[in-house]
């Protein structure tokens, strides 16, 4: 029996997957010309736009394998920001790359593979599939961290993400074995019927245990430790996929999970889920409070933002409509859009300054001052101040805890409340350094950022920009995905 | 509808922005070139605003006029919607007023580290954050306009402001944020909780909290307080603003007292007191109380400084004291009273800091222990500080005491309550806040007077025998006019003030004590 496959629906993945194998014949047969392969990658992964975008207009939901594989419009709203990212990450990873004296051609071979397993997970509604994407994005990333391997930072980087991260898809596959052997299926639609009778106690642990491993995954305090030292030691492009892009097929791994699946077992999962959000939050803040390096600062602060990114999934049980759901691809699409912007500019800081050290910003505002005011557009936005985006990220999600309108919801939305007010401390502390201080007297070796990190900050700052003063396009996008469910 | 009645409040609130990125366009080195278009720029928002006044409907100045309601953000029911009643007019006029006048102030003398297009560029989105928040009626345009305001104030403080600039621009801003936090929780209480989920201040105004429960009523109030509370500010949140107000460059202290406290008083005025009347009547006596605490402890504070300009800060505590407590009595007299009050306070305070500015940049001190004899050493100088203290202090025949008089006299007679605080009737509960205001004006008279005396009579000190002190410049004197003028006018024809207010308080306050 031959499975019908729509090929216009798996276009994306097929465009990306002869991407992987071009760069890999390239790179072998071609190694003289080192600039091919970026380019290589970075057409493909705009082609690989393409197909979304006409899904999108067709407007037909396709489902395949036994509905273990689902493209509508939820699966290409999020294709559409993996993708995106994939390309900004790209164009911040070309100097980077090609300065360092790495292995280019497999670098780029790596990050695709990877992005690759996050647009499979967008579309994945079953178990399986949905560990087999979360393992074909994670396993790449591993290497990608310890890509200076010189360097003992970068290889501890490596060891300990890959050692938590297997860990934690132990503890997940474990869970899912679970959940097998009670609701005698894999796929989330069957899983989804079960929970609605009244499973056994031992269901709730499954269900626990399932979602501590994407909490490793997507850095939830008390899973979090890896994540400031990953980040530190990992080249900066590999940080930022990590921080942003990996971070989010987390998320959408938990969500399409929690969604189609424990939806009716909210008791099992909400309170967890509160705990991390609050714990991820608060910890977060805290933490971030301290940093003097500024890639430390903003792994800490990408702890704090996923408990943001949480607290509607904490309260989403108690949802009629969809503004839960809709709050945690907005709130995706806006961080990814800044935390990506703030470290391209770090990186084109660092390339005259060879240091990430906040002390290292002093005096940005008279030395580099498009710089300075394009860094201090992001880590406004990432503090939430209006009128840049990050303001309207935050506000989606104190609309989804009102609209849920329990106490546990409300309080919640408080703990979020004052933690927006700790947060912006750090954030303007680096601002703070680039304007108020005078610049220290060091000698600088100019090294012009290039015109595809250029691109990426400009991209990232009309977005942050623009959302900001126009929500309607994320809010209107957010919509749409969730129109039908 | 002619053109102008669509577009003059888009323009108002926009031409500012549109002036601050011709600013950034222009290269740092052509100085008079940016100087130029902040201050085009600026005059142009005001005729914008002559226009507004010649063509306002006086007649109907309780209804909302020059209104545009065009779609922003449909996922969540948020409209651009713009107009401008009896209430909103004087402060948006204000706030057009001051900024060119400050554009001129700081024509020869930038603050250190000088970069007149950085501060141009941050003074004019200033501008359009004030406008913005006066003529918005959406909640989270309000909420957009009134956090637009941080960023060039922050920037403001922090980079050209005295040596104690970071501790204050941060303290700013986390008290600012924290309020507007809980000021945005609540407005979302308010989208999920009321009959309608809007943002629309009018449609919202309209149902007047009806379909609420009181209790959840009184805890949205209290949000709302507190975001506009901690910006007015009103005791006890009032920390911030002495060290904003010190550090600050002089034309960020003007702007700051000038315009950016009325903020949080026509928050209550507009949003607070007509979309939750009830709770606001649970809560006017606390208010009230906080108001008059506020008076009398910004009185003393003042009588125990020695910088001139933290002096004035302090004053600045306890004259929006009187502006909280006129609003708090919940009649149309009260109402109209604060509005007076929030306009006399801006032109006179904004004044003081002038001319504050003006002192320490001669003498390069504030500290009052070391100053004296400026009408010997600069006596225009002196006699500006003479007649700005003694508006300030209240004097009749110039603005001041027309909005503290009122105010007053508003707490004799407050909205027919059912009680007041600690088992008395709202009757005895204000009219002892009454007579608590009244002690305030005497303070404010001594305090007022003891630094006219120190800083302007008598001898200058031996250490600024041989210094020079310039008189009033010319770009002094072009900037100060308009609002000495304004001070004598208001202060004779109360009425000009009065009778734009009036129609928009009483149909305000018509709720009140029913």
């Amino acid at each position: 029996m031959n499975p019908v496959i729509d090929y216009h629906a798996l276009a994306p993945e097929i465009v990306l997957s002869v991407t992987i194998i071009l760069c890999l014949l390239v790179d072998l047969f071609i190694p003289d010309r080192p600039r091919l392969v970026p380019q290589l990658a970075s057409l493909g992964v705009l082609a690989a736009i393409i197909p979304v975008l006409t899904l999108a207009v067709s407007g037909t939901d396709v489902s395949m394998f036994g509905g273990a594989f689902v493209v509508d419009n939820y699966a290409l709203a999020f294709d559409g920001l993996f993708l995106v990212v994939a390309y900004i990450t790209l164009l911040v990873s070309f100097d980077e790359i090609a300065d360092g004296d790495y292995y280019g051609g497999e670098y780029y071979v790596l990050l695709l593979t990877s992005v690759l397993g996050m647009v499979m997970m967008a579309s994945s509604r079953d178990l399986v599939s949905i560990f087999i994407a979360l393992e074909t994005i994670s396993i790449p990333t591993f290497v990608l961290a310890g890509w200076r391997k010189h360097d003992t930072k970068s290889n501890e980087a490596a060891i300990k993400y890959f050692l938590i991260g297997v860990l934690s898809s132990a503890v997940m596959l474990y869970g899912m074995s679970l959940i097998f052997g009670f609701a005698n299926g894999t796929k989330l639609s069957v899983i989804s019927e079960y929970s609605a009778g009244s499973p056994p106690a031992l269901f709730a642990v499954a269900i626990f245990l399932t979602i501590v491993g994407f909490a490793f995954k997507v850095s939830a305090v008390p899973f979090h430790f890896w994540a400031p030292d990953t980040y530190e030691g990992a080249p900066l492009p590999v940080t930022a996929f990590l921080s942003v892009a990996s971070k989010a097929a987390g998320f959408v791994a938990l969500l399409t999970i929690i969604r189609f699946g424990f939806f009716n077992s909210s008791d099992s999962w909400q309170p967890l889920i509160w705990v991390l959000a609050a714990a991820s939050m608060t910890f977060g803040n805290l933490a971030a409070l301290r940093q003097t390096n500024i890639v430390r600062m903003l792994a800490y602060s990408s702890i704090a933002q996923g408990g943001f990114i949480l607290v509607p999934l904490a309260v989403a049980g108690d949802v009629s409509g969809p503004s839960a759901w809709e709050a945690v691809l907005v709130y995706l699409m806006i961080y990814a859009a800044m935390n990506l912007g703030a470290f391209a500019v770090v990186m084109a800081v660092s390339r005259r300054t060879h240091s990430t050290e906040i002390s290292s910003f002093a005096g940005l505002g008279r030395v580099d001052s498009v710089n300075a005011v394009m860094l201090s557009l992001f880590m406004f936005s990432l503090a939430g101040i209006p009128p840049l985006a990050g303001w309207f990220a935050k506000f989606v999600i104190f609309r989804a805890v009102f609209d849920a309108g329990t106490t546990a919801a409300v309080v919640l939305g408080v703990i979020a409340a004052l933690n927006a007010v700790v947060a912006f401390f750090y954030y303007s502390n680096v601002v703070r350094r680039m304007w108020f201080d005078e610049a220290p007297e060091v000698v600088s070796s100019p090294r012009p950022a290039s015109v595809a990190l250029t691109l990426a900050i400009g991209i990232t700052v009309v977005v942050v920009v623009v959302v900001g003063v126009y929500p309607e396009v994320f809010a209107r996008l957010g919509q749409l995905a969730f129109a039908s469910g | 509808m002619t053109l102008f009645d669509e577009w003059a409040l888009t323009l108002a609130v926009f031409l500012p922005l549109v002036g601050m990125a011709l600013v950034l366009l222009i290269p740092r080195g052509q100085e008079t070139a940016v100087k130029a278009v902040a201050l085009i720029t600026s005059l142009v928002t005001l005729g914008v605003g002559v226009g507004i006044l010649t063509q306002f409907n006086y007649g109907k100045a309780r209804a909302l006029q020059f209104s545009v309601n065009e779609s922003w953000i449909d996922v969540i029911n948020s409209r651009f919607h713009l107009g401008i009643d009896g209430i909103s007019l004087p402060l948006l006029i204000l706030s057009m007023l001051i900024v060119p006048l400050c554009i001129i102030y700081s024509w020869n003398h930038f603050p250190e580290p000088h970069n007149p297009k950085a501060f141009l560029a941050l003074i004019l989105l200033l501008e359009v954050g004030m406008n913005g928040t006066f003529v918005s009626q959406d909640l989270i345009l309000f909420f957009i306009f009134f956090e637009v305001v941080l960023l060039p104030m922050f920037f403001m403080i922090g980079v050209w402001g005295g040596p104690n600039r970071e501790y204050a621009s941060i303290k700013f801003f986390l008290f600012t944020l924290f309020g507007s936090a809980l000021m945005l929780v609540a407005f979302l209480a308010l989208f999920f909780t009321s009959k309608e989920a809007t943002f629309d201040m009018v449609r919202l105004a309209q149902f007047g909290g009806s379909g609420i429960d009181h209790t959840t009523q009184l805890l949205i109030f209290a949000g709302l307080f507190l975001g506009f509370a901690i910006k007015v500010p009103m005791f006890p949140f009032h920390t911030w603003l002495p060290d904003a107000h010190t550090e600050a460059p002089t034309v960020g202290s003007v702007l700051l007292a000038a315009v950016l406290l009325k903020l949080g008083t026509y928050g209550f005025i507009r949003i607070a007191l007509p979309i939750l009347p009830d709770a606001a009547e649970a809560w006017a006596p606390w208010i009230g109380l906080l108001a008059v605490i506020g008076i009398i402890y910004g009185a003393l504070c003042c009588l125990a400084q020695r910088d001139m300009k933290r002096l004035i800060a302090f004053s600045s505590v306890s004259h929006m004291g009187f502006v909280m407590l006129g609003i708090a009595t919940l009649t149309s007299f009260g109402i109209n009273a604060a509005v007076f009050g929030m306009v006399a306070h801006g032109l006179i305070t904004g004044m003081l800091f002038f001319v504050a500015g003006s002192v320490g940049e001669r003498y390069h001190t504030r500290e009052m222990g070391r100053l004296g004899g400026l009408l010997t050493q600069a006596p225009k100088l002196g006699w500006i500080l003479g007649f700005s203290a003694m508006a300030s202090l209240g004097l009749p025949g110039l603005a001041g005491f027309w909005g503290e008089f009122p105010a007053i006299l508003a707490a004799y007679e407050p909205a027919n309550l059912a009680n007041g605080l600690f088992g008395t009737s709202n009757l005895v509960t204000f009219r002892s806040f009454m007579i608590v205001a009244a002690i305030g004006t005497v303070l404010a008279a001594g305090y007022l007077l003891w630094m006219l005396q120190r800083v302007a009579f008598g001898k200058p000190k031996p250490e600024f025998e041989a210094t020079h002190i310039h008189d009033v410049h010319a770009s002094e004197w072009i900037a100060w006019t308009p609002i000495l003028v304004l001070i004598v006018v208001l202060g004779i024809f109360p009425g000009l003030l009065f009778s734009i207010t009036d129609g928009a308080a009483s149909s305000l306050t018509k709720v009140f004590g029913g």
